[in-house]
């Protein structure tokens, strides 16, 4: 273990870190609508989810082979930038789980690698053509492609069972909604555990500590997949009652169709070449199914403001791990430690602020704002 | 800036068709159930033909989610 340097053990853990709340942010995408419907209680929900992230982290064996897909060249990225953009998309993904808004971790990955590389190497480091076709694009066609499917499928169930007894449909629907939310955490299991190893793998290699061509040791799978599991597990309470609540108030079809039409936009997309984030897709297929059913309330504030925060993730995740990389690359492990403390601080911060107003498996369903306010609960009071 | 339309296309048109698919069978599937509770409900007995009719649909939407699980699975490839 000669080749694991203090920077090196830093990134692991960051890394670890990073998909730990890859974890929490994404539980929403595949199990927000089978808590709002009640197809499966919350903690159950969370349960199968973490398990099928575990699972899904052991049985991909495809190891991420790029740390950005060519969006920043890996030639120039030193222990010190993955470090610093780690940190960026940490924080960023810490704030966007406290105000409740689902946005895409990859993305905020990419952006904190780019600010990184951009400040570590210069910008000839970061590949801006790559940034607009496996970011930009991605971006805006994943909602609309997945919300015009889940569209299509919310109509066409209601449509197919407008007749029959709607205890029987609503119970149908739920188990079917299981099965469908299952696929999309296993599916996120094999790819978003992959990322993270894929960046622990690619670190070691530089270092010299694993060889080239080596595959991710076993310990690493293991704890990255434990470290994605135990997030889900956690669960980002706050982006599931956004999702399953914020957007439209989702009955049990709505959440089959939106179910179904995520997980065959996420399979076809990963299979036919044209890659669409998880969260941007789940986004874009519960807006789809809230339009889908007629009368049905769509929150474009909500929706406007999700928008927003998918514009702003690569920047603002930049900005952190642009400003970290020139701490790191000027102050060396020294620079890197306080990164790492200041770091840890802002999110000790951000987790407290949470808990004035914290949403947790109990009141997820109880209403469709997430507020930082302190507010004081409206059954205090005389005036009842 | 180089979009690849023909790969785009190719994923809508063929989440539209999967997903259309699995939804109108998964919908069948639920209106067997639900002609079977309601005979259930109204004579005691059941409705062979709507039990059928959910067995067999749901036969075939495990079919797609084990489909599913095939293309997630890279071992199975």
């Amino acid at each position: 273990m000669d080749h694991i340097t203090f920077l090196v053990a830093v990134v692991i853990v960051t890394a670890l870190a990073f998909d730990f709340t890859n974890g929490f942010h994404d539980t929403a995408n595949a199990m927000a609508t089978s808590i709002a419907t009640g197809a499966l209680t919350p903690r159950t929900a969370v349960l199968v989810s973490g398990i099928l992230n575990i699972v899904g982290a052991f049985l991909s064996t495809e190891v991420a082979k790029t740390i950005s897909g060519g969006i920043v060249d890996d030639t120039l990225v030193t222990p010190g930038m993955i470090f610093a953009g780690l940190v960026g998309a940490i924080l960023w993904n810490l704030l966007t789980w406290l105000v409740g808004l689902p946005s895409s971790s990859s993305h905020a990955l990419f952006g904190g690698l780019i600010g990184a590389v951009w400040v570590g190497a210069g910008s000839h480091g970061v590949h801006f053509d790559k940034v607009v076709e496996k970011v930009l694009i991605p971006a805006v066609a994943s909602p609309l492609v997945a919300g015009v499917v889940a569209l299509l499928a919310t109509y066409l169930a209601y449509r197919l069972t407008d007749r029959a007894r709607k205890k029987s449909v609503t119970k149908g629907f739920r188990a079917g909604q299981i099965a469908s939310a299952s696929l999309v955490s296993l599916a996120h299991g094999t790819n978003d555990a992959q990322k993270t190893m894929g960046v622990i793998t690619l670190t070691l290699i530089s270092t010299g500590a694993l060889g080239h061509d080596a595959g991710p040791p076993l310990w690493l799978i293991a704890s990255a997949g434990l470290a994605i599991g135990l997030g889900t597990y956690l669960g980002g309470w706050r982006i599931i009652r956004t999702m399953g609540k914020g957007l439209t108030e989702i009955q049990s079809p709505q959440g089959f169709a939106a179910e179904t039409a995520s997980t065959s936009v996420i399979l076809t997309s990963a299979h036919l070449g044209f890659a669409l984030s998880t969260t941007q897709v789940a986004s874009g297929s519960i807006l789809g199914a809230g339009l889908g059913r007629r009368l049905a309330e769509v929150r474009w504030g909500v929706a406007g403001r999700m928008v927003i925060a998918w514009m702003v993730t690569l920047p603002a995740a930049a900005l952190v791990g642009g400003v970290s990389a020139s701490v790191v690359t000027n102050g060396g492990n020294v620079g890197a430690a306080v990164v790492a403390l200041v770091g840890a601080a802002l999110a000790a911060g951000i987790v407290l602020l949470s808990r004035r107003n914290p949403v947790d498996a109990k009141n997820v369903n109880d209403t469709h704002e997430v507020t930082i306010r302190n507010e004081p609960p409206s059954t205090v009071g005389t005036a009842a | 800036m180089h979009l690849d339309w023909t790969a785009l296309g190719q994923v809508t048109a063929v989440s539209i068709g999967v997903t259309i698919a699995a939804v109108t069978v998964f919908a069948l599937g639920v209106l067997g159930l639900a002609r079977v509770e309601a005979a259930r409900e109204e004579n005691g007995a059941g409705s062979p033909l709507g039990l059928a009719q959910a067995g067999l649909c749901f036969v075939a939407c495990a079919a797609v989610v084990a489909y599913g699980i095939y293309l997630i699975v890279p071992q199975f490839r």
